[in-house]
């Protein structure tokens, strides 16, 4: 596969000088195509980096093949035996590709990130007070309903039911960006983030009570 | 970006040449081992002793000149009670307030000055602290691979727990540099385990390893796939392991025999006996109890029934930290494909027996549990050395953080993500004109200071005047492969830096390591220097092979007598490499680089001439592209590697 099609001129920006042998290298290169030095991460967005178009919907098996196979030649186990130059470069890529994949492997951070790329931040902010009455009123309701649970039953419906919402809610927040309607993939991904979170309580609360 | 790499003062692997042998250590609480993987070989070699046995008690006895470690030792813990050390791996990195008492007392003595810092045990006069004593086992297992393989040994793998924080990580690589051992990895247990377990069974899927040694309860969750290993979510306790169903039956019996307050001799003679029992339990449903106990003759039946009743509770535990690597992973306990036991305490047939109900499967019983971490190690250590096609990715067992205020820790890295990792996160000052800022490091899974363990603290200096919140301090946490922490803290607006490498209290202390590496007549600085010079040499070659890649593609841009200058500027790096003259081999390839600046120069500005044009850029383009994995940036690695 290849990064910015056939035949397109590559823009200035798109090109940055290899450390080790001085000459030019795509700034999505891992290695250099000259001298086979391991590049630095540059700054390309995660998408980018796994050679993806920025999008939600993503080709998971791909993504994973595609990390798997990256970390293969640039993970420090694999350089062990280079100088410490090479080590340094190789171990950033190795981080850089760590952040990428996990960012992109799960849809909720995945929808967040493609929110920030977009410039569309404010409401899956960290600890952010959302402006949706409707959702905090739901919310509030659902941790009542986990309150009053006594068994491990009673807890297993409660995640059930926000297991197939958050489902639902993916393929919701798959048609907003798709129609590019980001103020609604906004709303619907904080949403996910509310049900997110409600899973692990129902989670935690699980455990609390089952006897080992 | 902003990256602590490596550790300062640590230089690259120079070359297999001219170093000695690299083997896997098994590090445990009770028992260790060292394997290796001979070159050419696939199958690994447990270095064993005359009897055939391959495990190394972790016992040592302080008597005569020489320590004395293994089986020997083991012999003489009650004779010489006050000179022979076990289970020193539960106090790797460790303060007082995490020992445990026995009837009122340690089974160890400790030192005085043992307060704040890590602990240490009082030996005769003498202080030894449990980095020293690892020392002294490692020193042991380099003697046994020496002997039987005829060659130096100098670098290896270690296993950790998991579970380990950095405190501990630190200290056992420390251990390792006072046995005159480089670490070329630490590698945590379970994932060391289910290396060998997979490469010999070509597992795949989801698997599970528990691991339930003497001190130490590790319990990871892997994905195999065609070579590769991955940890989904890694767990534990670095405190629980069969030392504890000693202690638990020990306190059995001095309830029941109503014992009292015992000395520190009678304490360890106990767990001894306790130790004993216990492991005839796994065969027999009753067995009795014989010891001599601060002048008390025992002679007690204890019963499976009762025993299993007492080792429920640490059981429960373990199965706890398996529900939550479950959850942690997102699956459940019906999608593990396998769960392989490890460690001695999985011998244990209620051990087995909940494990089993646990996972709704028996666990695969077909590997040695005492021999495969350190097979694993032996595996990772070839890999590390020769190559190899498998990787290894492993996850940070603890979340890392800082204290904010109120004594509430801000996580930044959440544990169980993928190593190596680094993360920031801005903080500002709370106060107006605030000029410094006490960053203070935790690592630990709770949310308040006081449950995490500290990790160190560091001050950011040097903040200019400004109104509260307005500064942007950017804290970035770096864990590398060996889950090692580097922690580092810039002012954004002003530059203003401050890093730490993380010495926690529990550590040693720069003075004390090189006062021991004294002592212990390893020649540091002779080494240093050594590195120093063939450090200088792999660089050297590094830019000429470099260079003489980018001459093959591109020389034609160079006219007679620039390629007879660059020529040149090579032909006197090559002649220094070949002297002992460190600073010289520098200084000529800095002349080198100043040679080639304008060869340098024309690439670039062909490529830019290129893409501004849009030119049939197929070649450029087709170089350039990020390529399929395992594709072109694979051979480009290998090439690279076959080059050197
Ligand atoms: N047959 C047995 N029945 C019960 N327990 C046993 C048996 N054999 C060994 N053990 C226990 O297993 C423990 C030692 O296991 P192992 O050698 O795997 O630990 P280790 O690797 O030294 O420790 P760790 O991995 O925690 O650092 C001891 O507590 C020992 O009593
Ligand atoms: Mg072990």
């Amino acid at each position: 596969m290849m990064i910015g099609g056939e035949h397109k001129a590559i823009p200035r920006a798109a090109l940055a000088e290899c450390w080790s042998c001085k000459g030019p290298v795509s700034v999505q290169a891992i290695f250099c195509h000259t001298c086979g030095a391991a590049q630095p991460p540059r700054q390309i967005d995660h998408f980018a980096r796994l050679g993806f178009e920025p999008g939600f919907d993503l080709d998971i098996d791909l993504l994973e093949k595609r990390y798997l196979g990256f970390q293969r030649s640039v993970h420090p186990d694999r350089f062990a035996n280079k100088s410490a130059r090479d080590r340094a470069m190789a171990e950033q890529q190795s981080v850089s590709l760590n952040e990428a994949f996990e960012t992109l492997n799960d849809p909720l951070r995945r929808a967040s990130y493609l929110l920030q790329l977009k410039g569309q931040t404010a409401s899956v902010a960290k600890d952010q007070t959302v402006d949706d009455p409707a959702l905090l009123m739901e919310a509030m309701e659902a941790r009542e309903a986990l309150a009053e649970a006594e068994s491990v039953e009673a807890i297993e419906k409660l995640a059930i039911k926000a297991g197939a919402d958050a489902i639902n809610l993916l393929s919701e927040i798959s048609k907003a960006f798709a129609a590019d309607d980001l103020a609604a993939a906004n709303r619907l991904t904080t949403r996910l983030k509310y049900l997110r979170k409600f899973l692990e309580e129902t989670r935690a609360r699980r455990v609390a009570l089952e006897s080992f | 970006m902003l990256l602590q790499i490596h550790e300062p003062g640590e230089t690259p692997e120079p070359h297999a040449l001219e170093r000695g042998l690299a083997v896997g250590i098994d590090l445990g609480t009770t028992n260790s081992v060292v394997a290796i993987i001979h070159s050419h070989e696939d199958r690994a070699e447990v270095l064993r002793d005359q009897c055939g046995d391959g495990l190394i008690p972790s016992v040592v006895a302080y008597v005569g000149d020489e320590p004395v470690v293994g089986r020997a030792a083991l012999a003489m813990q009650i004779e010489q009670h006050g000179r022979v050390v076990s289970s020193v791996k539960r106090l790797m990195g460790r303060g007082i307030g995490d020992v445990k008492m026995l009837g009122g007392s340690l089974p160890y003595e400790l030192a005085d000055d043992s307060a704040g810092g890590m602990v240490r045990l009082k030996i005769d006069d003498r202080a030894v602290s449990p980095v020293e004593v690892s020392a002294d086992i490692l020193r042991a297992l380099k003697a046994r691979a020496e002997t039987k393989l005829d060659q130096p040994v100098d670098r290896a793998v270690i296993t950790v727990p998991a579970y380990f924080d950095d405190a501990a990580r630190i200290a056992t690589k420390d251990a390792a540099a006072l046995a005159g051992l480089e670490v070329l990895r630490l590698v945590n247990e379970p994932t060391a385990a289910a290396l060998a377990y997979g490469l010999d069974t070509a597992a795949e899927g989801l698997y599970a390893i528990y691991d339930l040694g003497g001190g130490t309860f590790d319990i990871s969750l892997l994905r195999l796939e065609k070579g590769v290993f991955r940890v989904l979510a890694t767990g534990g306790d670095a405190a629980l392991g069969g030392d504890d169903f000693d202690h638990a039956l020990a306190e059995w019996v001095i309830a029941d025999q109503k014992l009292g307050k015992l000395t520190p001799v009678g304490a360890r003679a106990l767990l001894i006996a306790a130790r004993h029992a216990k492991e005839a339990l796994t065969a027999q449903d009753s067995v009795w109890l014989d010891c001599d106990v601060d002048g008390h003759v025992l002679h007690v039946n204890v019963m499976r029934d009762v025993f299993d009743q007492l080792v429920d509770g640490l059981i429960a535990r373990t199965l706890r930290a398996c529900r939550q690597v479950l959850i942690d992973a997102r699956v459940e306990a019906a999608d593990v494909q396998g769960v392989v036991l490890v460690g001695g305490s999985t011998r244990v047939p209620a051990v087995r027996h909940r494990v089993s109900k646990f996972f709704g499967r028996e666990p695969l019983a077909d590997i040695d549990p005492d021999e495969v971490v350190a097979i694993g190690a032996a595996q990772q250590a070839k890999a590390l050395t020769q190559g190899s096609d498998t990787l290894l990715l492993d996850v940070t067992p603890l979340s890392l953080g800082i204290e904010t205020m109120g004594g509430i820790v801000e996580k930044v890295i959440e544990r169980n993500t993928p190593i190596p990792v680094t993360k920031g996160q801005e903080f500002t000052t709370y106060q107006d004109g605030q000029s410094g800022m006490l960053i203070h490091v935790l690592q630990g899974e709770r949310e308040t200071v006081d449950a995490c363990r500290s990790l160190g603290r560091f001050e950011l200096k040097g903040i200019p005047p400004m109104v509260a919140g307005s500064a942007r301090i950017l804290v970035k946490f770096a864990v590398d492969a060996d889950g090692l922490v580097t922690v580092s803290a810039e002012e954004r607006l002003t530059g203003a830096k401050a890093e730490i490498e993380i010495k926690p209290s529990y550590g040693l202390t720069e003075d004390e390591m090189a006062g021991m590496l004294r002592d212990s007549l390893t020649h540091a600085r002779e080494d240093m220097e050594r590195r120093l010079l063939i450090e200088a040499r792999v660089e050297a070659e590094r830019v000429l092979l470099a260079l003489s890649a980018a001459l093959k593609a591109d020389g034609k841009l160079l006219d007679a007598a620039e390629k007879a200058a660059i020529d040149g500027a090579i032909a006197q790096v090559r002649q220094a490499m070949s002297s002992e003259d460190r600073d010289r081999i520098s200084a000529t390839v800095d002349i080198l680089e100043q040679a080639t600046h304008g060869f340098a120069q024309k690439r670039m500005d062909r490529a830019i001439a290129q893409a501004l044009t849009g030119h049939s850029l197929d070649e450029v383009e087709k170089s350039m592209a990020t390529d399929e994995p395992n594709d072109r940036a694979v051979a480009d690695a290998t090439s690279a590697a076959g080059r050197k």
